[in-house]
This record gives structure tokens, C-alpha cells and sequence, in this order.
């Protein structure tokens, strides 16, 4: 049988979830041989025609050349999953949804009328149909790992959308929420990160977006009695998955 | 474990006994000062005992600060419990390879060397005896569960204060630690030393070999006045009778009102030295020829934990919340014949929200649903 062909593929993005993928050093040889890497260019500039079996999409819709880029990706690949907040999200630069984007270009650029843009960055399944999605900014080398050997194998990837909470739990990592008076978005967000930033005391910055079901409005209010301002509980929510529509409902509570 | 007659004895510096224990052979695992709170890890050869601390808690709330220099133990439970060494929170159960004819399965090694648990409050030897009920209970036995126990040697002391969170007293499980011991030790007024019971042969054995001075019966005294003090000053109870208040109030309406404010993160779970779900998990590699099989924890407050063809049933956090409460203390009691709760109050200080346990059944027992 043929190796099943894999693309990936580049949004607006930082290119940080696709060195995630060159980052798998052991797994890398494994993975090149398990699947035809027919494109991509992070990593080669041979490139092969479609159809895919498996499509990483990674990056933000936030041009119309993009959104017709993605809907061809999609007639092209018989899985499509994105990768990363930018993907699933709309990515940090989902901050212009909550402002006007002529506002930045106007700000940034010479000549902001060279500059094509839409109003909004949005995620990858709000364009076209998505078969899963893989939190993270950028996404955990682990889970990639675990998405690919999943969808060879032809069963559901095991990436659980309980909270942070638990991992941090199951590592032994003390809460910084409960020792400390740390904001944390642990308790709202999508654990697999590994708890990067709890297990260094630092509070959950929500790098995996919102977890299944989750209470940000009992979140924001203990956080307020803490201490938190209202701007402060808006950019919380409002950083890599500003667009996220739990975060996004819950930031524009704090405008 | 049979109960001993042995004298009780003093002892100034309980690092001695650690000592005493690693010279032995046994590998001890006891509190440490860690990130800001006190965790139960293994003590390194020459790891000192942590001196001079007290916490600090509240619904929500833990904080370790700096209390009398002279005190070994005025500090209570911390974010940790022992359930962290008896039943790991990952573990991997079995792994198997594709072999020409089919595939074989290579059982794992359970390496668990013979420990000494140092420093176990008596709230914490009644969730390991509720464990055992859950684990190593005969028809459905967790063997690895069982060796790890039955290689455990249990050092206990027995609380002189509590905390906030703490309602061990009407839980009736402390904070005097009446057996499941193997040495138990109450701290005496600063400076004067800690009394040491002995609970069995082994830690008669242990003891023994110090050479430690005879207490009088001031001392006993002493330790059963401190006992109860702690009990005393707690100021959160479980009201009585919650089994039967719960099981008929299934429709109370403050369920609801806990949802509005549970985050469904699951740390009172994780938390709780009594709670023992766990998922499983197949993880193979990318060729397929090789697979594990995995046990981690897992909630009842996650929507995956009742996931069946179709999609969970608890899908509410009312839902979820009313199972894990009615489990506890409710429907445990049938299930195991105690309560699944030990009054350690572990789930009111690391719920980032601070729900209060003892508070809920207080309100639900205050007004019951009245019956059609």
C-alpha cells in the first residue's frame, strides 16, 4: 500500500507549529517514512501535486486570497485538521477583531493602502469543514505525535478538552491560583501543554484555548475578588486565543 | 497491623527517626516546603524536615508562612496526598508487539521499593483505609495497589492544630489517629519533644533500636489535651446524615446554584486522597508493531468521563457536581460501606473558586425538597 500522502499548509502565523512538527528529532525519520510528505516548505522545497490523504493547516484566515486558498486545500484533502491557535482561533492577531484593523495598518505601515487585509482573523473551520482541531500555541510535539499515529491508525487522536487543572494535578504542581493569588487561566483552558507555565509559578496564559464547558464568568469573578481589574481581565483573555468565541464572549464582558 | 502495648516514648528531634528509618533500608517519603506549599516527596539522605512553618487556609485559599521556630508540625494537609505513591496519577499498566502470529504482551515491573510514610495525619490513614476498600478488596483486587500498601510502613502525627478547611472532627477520622499506624507521634509544648505510640510489631521493631526515654502519663495527657484542642478549634462540620439528606434531594435547586459558580476543573477531585477514577489509554507508536496500555486519573467532572455511544450523559455541571458530591457522601456509603469523605477539606482549599462542601450540604440539608 502507499504511504498516505501528508501537505502542510500556511496561514497567517509565526511558523511556530510547524517547527513543531521538525522538532519530533527522534520521531522525524519515523514519520517520513510512515507518510508521503508531499508539501512542505518549512521543511522542503519539493513539492508534490494534490489530492492529500492528510492536510495540516496551520494559520489564520485573514486575507480573501486565504479564504480561497483554503476552500482549494480542502477539495485537495481527504482529512483536513489545523494546527495551533492561529488555526483555531484566529491567533494573536484576532486582536484586530476587537478594534478596527485600519486603526493598526494606518499605525504600522508607510503606505497602508498597499495593504489587503480583512477585518477580522478567524480560524480555519470558519471557512470550511475541519475534521479536528489541535489546540496550542504552538501545539505540543506529544499530541502531534499522538494526532498523526492516530489518524494512520484510523482512530479517534486521545486529546482529552478537560482543564488545565488536571495536569497540573497529576504532575504534583502546586496551584499558583490557591498558594500564590496567581490569575490563572488553568481552570477554563484545554489541558497539554504539558503545564509550562503553572509548574514555574507563573498562571496559565490559555495557550489551549478554552476547555470543554467552561466557566469563565465564576472564574473572572473569583479572579476580581482577588484583586483583577477589569482591563486586567480583559487581556487575559484577550492573547493568543483572543478569538477563541469563550474567551472572546468573556473579554468583551470586561470592555 | 495489631495493636501493641508498648510503652509510649520521647523523642526530641524527629529527623532522628527519619534517619533511623533510611539506615534501615526504607525509603521515606515524608513532607517537604515546595513551591510555596508542603508536598510529600521522597527525602533524600540528609533532606531536612521542614521547621517553623504554619498554614494558612481558606476556601480557595493555602498559603505557608512562618510560625513558632521551635515547631516540627504546625502545618495541616497540603495540596497533596499520599494517594499520589499508592495509586500513581499515570501509570503504565501493560505494553504489547506485533509478533508474526499475532501480538505478545509484556507486563510491566512495579517497582516500588519498601517506604516509610512519614508524617500521615490521621484524616489521611482513614483515606487510605477507604482506598483499600476500593483497591485491595478481594473479588476485585488492584494488585499493585495491594504491594504497594502492604510495602508501606505508616509514620504518623498527629494533628496539635487545624486548619480553616479542616472538619476531620465530624467525620469522626481525627485528628487523633486511633490506629492504621505503625509509629505515631504527637508534638508537646515547644521544646519538650514528641511523644511516640508505637501501632505495630514492625514499628516496635523500629523504635527499639533509638533507645528513646520513657513518656509518664503527663505526657499522654499532654498529647490527648493537644489532640482535642485541634479538634475543637475546627470551625467548618459535615452536618449529620448527609447519605440519606442527599439521596432525596436529587432535584434541590441548589445544585444549580453550585453550578453557576463550579468551574468543572476537577482539582477537588484530584485533590481528594479519596477519589479513584482513572481512564485508560492506548497509546501506540507511529509503525503500529508496538502498543501501551495507560491508567491516568481521571473527574467526574469531565465531560469524557460518561461519554458513550452518542455523547455523555452528564453533560450539565449541576449534573456533575451532584455525582461527585452524592458519591462521597451518599451513595459511597452502599457502595463500600463508609463515606468517601475523611473531612480533610483538601477539595474547599484547591477549588480555585472556593466551593465549600461542608456549606453546600449545609444547604441542602437546611432545606430539603419536600417529598410529593
Amino acid at each position: 500500500m502507499a504511504r498516505p500522502k501528508l501537505a502542510v499548509w500556511k496561514f497567517s502565523s509565526c511558523d511556530g507549529c510547524q517547527l513543531t512538527i521538525l522538532d519530533c528529532e527522534d520521531e522525524l525519520l519515523e514519520i517520513a517514512g510512515a507518510l508521503d510528505i508531499a508539501q512542505f516548505l518549512e521543511a522542503t522545497s519539493e513539492v508534490k501535486d494534490g489530492p492529500y490523504d492528510i492536510s495540516l493547516v496551520e494559520g489564520s484566515i485573514t486575507t480573501a486570497h486565504d479564504m480561497e486558498r483554503i476552500k482549494a486545500i480542502r477539495a485537495q484533502s481527504k482529512v483536513l485538521i489545523s494546527i495551533g491557535a492561529c488555526a483555531t482561533a484566529g491567533g494573536i492577531q484576532a486582536l484586530r477583531n476587537f478594534a478596527d484593523v485600519e486603526d493598526f495598518t494606518r499605525a504600522v505601515y508607510a503606505h497602508p493602502e498597499y495593504i489587503s487585509t480583512l477585518a477580522q482573523s478567524t480560524a480555519i473551520a470558519d471557512h470550511v469543514q475541519v475534521d479536528f482541531e489541535l489546540r496550542g500555541c504552538p501545539v505540543s510535539k506529544h499530541q502531534l505525535l499522538e494526532l498523526i499515529t492516530a489518524t494512520l491508525a484510523g482512530r479517534k487522536p486521545h486529546v482529552p478538552r478537560a482543564s488545565q487543572c488536571m495536569e497540573c494535578k497529576r504532575a504534583g504542581a502546586v496551584c499558583v491560583m490557591v498558594s500564590q493569588g496567581t490569575a490563572c487561566l488553568g481552570p477554563v483552558t484545554q489541558a497539554g501543554c504539558g503545564n509550562l507555565c503553572p509548574s514555574h509559578r507563573r498562571g496559565c496564559y490559555g495557550c489551549f484555548g478554552p476547555k470543554e464547558t467552561p466557566n469563565a464568568v465564576a472564574l473572572s469573578a473569583r479572579l476580581a475578588a482577588q484583586g483583577a481589574t477589569p482591563p486586567q481581565l480583559r487581556a487575559l483573555y484577550r492573547s493568543f486565543n483572543a478569538g477563541a468565541a469563550d474567551f472572546a464572549t468573556e473579554s468583551r464582558r470586561h470592555d | 497491623m495489631s495493636a501493641s502495648p508498648a510503652p509510649a516514648l520521647l523523642i526530641d528531634d524527629p529527623a532522628v527517626l527519619v534517619e533511623a528509618l533510611q539506615r534501615q533500608g526504607w525509603r521515606v517519603i515524608g513532607p517537604q516546603a515546595r513551591d510555596g506549599a508542603i508536598t510529600y516527596d521522597p527525602l533524600t539522605p540528609g533532606a531536612t524536615l521542614p521547621k517553623g512553618l504554619t498554614d494558612t487556609q481558606e476556601g480557595g485559599h493555602y498559603r505557608l508562612g512562618a510560625g513558632d521556630p521551635g515547631r516540627w508540625f504546625d502545618y495541616v494537609v497540603g495540596p497533596q496526598s499520599w494517594k499520589k505513591h499508592l495509586f500513581p496519577s499515570r501509570q503504565k499498566l501493560w505494553e504489547a508487539s506485533r509478533t508474526d502470529d499475532g501480538f505478545a504482551v509484556t507486563p510491566v515491573q512495579d517497582d516500588y521499593p519498601k517506604t516509610a510514610f512519614f508524617g500521615v495525619r490521621a484524616c489521611e490513614i482513614a483515606a487510605m483505609e477507604v482506598q483499600d476498600r476500593v483497591f485491595d478488596n478481594g473479588d476485585f483486587a488492584d494488585p499493585g495497589y495491594g504491594r504497594r500498601r502492604a510495602a508501606t510502613l505508616i509514620v504518623a502525627v498527629n494533628c496539635t492544630r487545624a486548619a480553616a478547611t479542616c472538619f476531620c472532627a465530624s467525620m469522626q477520622t481525627g485528628p487523633r489517629a486511633k490506629a492504621g499506624f505503625d509509629i505515631a507521634l504527637t508534638e508537646l509544648a515547644t521544646g519538650t519533644g514528641l511523644l511516640v505510640e508505637v501501632g505495630s510489631d514492625r514499628g516496635a521493631e523500629i523504635v527499639d533500636g533509638l533507645d528513646l526515654p520513657r513518656a509518664n502519663a503527663a505526657h499522654r495527657a499532654e498529647a490527648e489535651a493537644a489532640s482535642a484542642a485541634a479538634a475543637a478549634m475546627q470551625t467548618r462540620a459535615m452536618p449529620p446524615g448527609m447519605a440519606g439528606v442527599l439521596a432525596a434531594n436529587l432535584d434541590h435547586p441548589q445544585w444549580q446554584v453550585v453550578a453557576d459558580a463550579c468551574l468543572s476543573c476537577g482539582n477537588c477531585t484530584m485533590a481528594c486522597p479519596t477519589c479513584f477514577c482513572s481512564d485508560v489509554e492506548d497509546v501506540n507508536d507511529l509503525s503500529g508493531d508496538h502498543t501501551e496500555r495507560w491508567r491516568t486519573w481521571d473527574s467526574c467532572f469531565t465531560v469524557d468521563f460518561t461519554y458513550v455511544h452518542g455523547g455523555a450523559v452528564r453533560r450539565s455541571t449541576a449534573s456533575r457536581y451532584r455525582q461527585w458530591m452524592t458519591h462521597k457522601l451518599s451513595s459511597w456509603e452502599a457502595q463500600f460501606g463508609t463515606s468517601g469523605c475523611v473531612g480533610c477539606g483538601r477539595c474547599i482549599a484547591w477549588c480555585p473558586v472556593g466551593i465549600d462542601i461542608t456549606a453546600e450540604a449545609a444547604a441542602i440539608a437546611a432545606s430539603p425538597v419536600p417529598k410529593e
